[in-house]
């Protein structure tokens, strides 16, 4: 009861934070796969001086972590913008390129009309990159979002930001999307694309006759193996001491 | 549109007219066709005036984006975008409610009327 006489409002007990203390904490360990090298017989200098400079526009600008299927908020400097500003909000269906050309393409649908941006990560005409929605999807690469029905790639654009742990792992979005009919920009039931995330509702001889240019070979071929877990290794030493400094 | 990606809007490239005009929203057999580019080369890109045949008559045309990608931070849409235009520049309809890239502001002096009636941009 109050000094008043009137009885409190009853307050709920705050929401208890559930930390399994049995499993390790480990932070989320997360190298933006622009600073892997690509394989090849370039001097290894070129990328470290690279890196380098990478390391030193995220020094100056935050660039989160994100996946492909993550929903983002790019702001621009545009001159030919009222505000000077450009802010656009769309799913990132594909993560391109390597070293400070490395890119992500944007899509959103916009009054009925979709819209594709292609932004480059250390541009120095990004003001901020605004993560809304942390999550990855049952692929690498979103294109086939363009031949699905424009429901799966509109997004609010004021929408506001889904928090998310830092230790905890990244949810992945196991939706299957529903194509528009074919034809379609690229045939998605190919198994060259291996693609997931797609609801074929294709007969089943059309998905029969798609496995004939399947290439079941290539998963053994060793001449394209690239192990890239020692050279992550390194580099993620690299970059997070230098990052920390 | 059927046919593939190609070099964005050339000779007979099917195009989708986003303005509010009677003559662009009017409903005909034919989809309304590129039948000439005002450029060097054949090739238009946003921005560049290009001459219709809708329902049978020759109209000019503004490109306001195109499925072909551009430079990189402009937007790529997903079907070929035109305004209709009369030969000064002014614009046939009255409301643009499609978005329209910020580009286009770079040429304000020429295309400042159909800004002003563009709604969203991007």
């Amino acid at each position: 009861v109050n000094s008043d006489g009137k009885p409190t409002k009853f307050q709920p007990p705050p929401k208890p934070v559930i930390i399994d203390k049995r499993r390790p904490q480990e932070e989320r360990r997360f190298l933006s796969p622009e600073f892997i090298p690509p394989r090849g017989r370039t001097n290894p200098l070129k990328y470290y001086m690279e890196r380098k400079d990478m390391i030193q526009r995220r020094k100056v600008f935050n660039i989160p972590e994100f996946y492909v299927g993550s929903i983002l908020a790019v702001t621009t400097a545009d001159p030919y913008a009222s505000d000077k500003v450009n802010r656009f909000v769309g799913i990132c269906i594909q993560r391109g390129g390597k070293g400070l050309g490395a890119t992500f393409v944007l899509r959103n649908v916009i009054e009925g009309q979709g819209v594709e941006i292609c932004y480059e990560m250390y541009s120095p005409r990004i003001q901020a990159i605004e993560v809304l929605k942390l999550e990855k999807r049952l692929d690498d690469n979103l294109m086939y979002l363009r031949d699905a029905l424009p429901e799966y790639s509109t997004f609010d654009v004021n929408m506001k930001p889904v928090s998310h742990l830092d230790h905890e792992e990244v949810p992945v979005n196991k939706l299957q999307v529903r194509m528009k009919p074919k034809p379609w920009s690229k045939r998605w039931e190919r198994p060259q694309f291996n693609i997931k995330g797609i609801k074929f509702e294709l007969p089943e001889e059309k998905m029969k006759a798609a496995q004939k240019w399947s290439k079941p070979w290539l998963e053994f071929d060793m001449m394209r193996e690239y192990d890239t877990s020692k050279i992550e290794e390194k580099i993620w030493k690299e970059v997070s001491e230098a990052l920390r400094k | 549109s059927i046919t593939g990606v190609c070099q964005a809007i050339q000779k007979l490239t099917r195009v989708r007219v986003v303005d509010n005009s009677a003559l662009g929203n009017a409903p005909y057999h034919r989809p309304p066709k590129c039948i000439h580019v005002y450029n060097k080369a054949g090739v238009g890109k946003v921005g560049d005036k290009i001459l219709l045949a809708i329902k049978g008559e020759k109209k000019k045309a503004l490109i306001v984006g195109h499925k072909m990608p551009g430079p990189t931070m402009t937007p790529r849409f997903d079907s070929n975008n035109v305004v209709l235009i009369e030969d000064n520049g002014n614009p046939v309809g009255t409301r643009i409610k499609t978005p329209i890239p910020y580009i286009l502001r770079r040429r304000e002096g020429e295309f400042s009327k159909v800004l002003a009636i563009a709604r969203n941009f991007v």
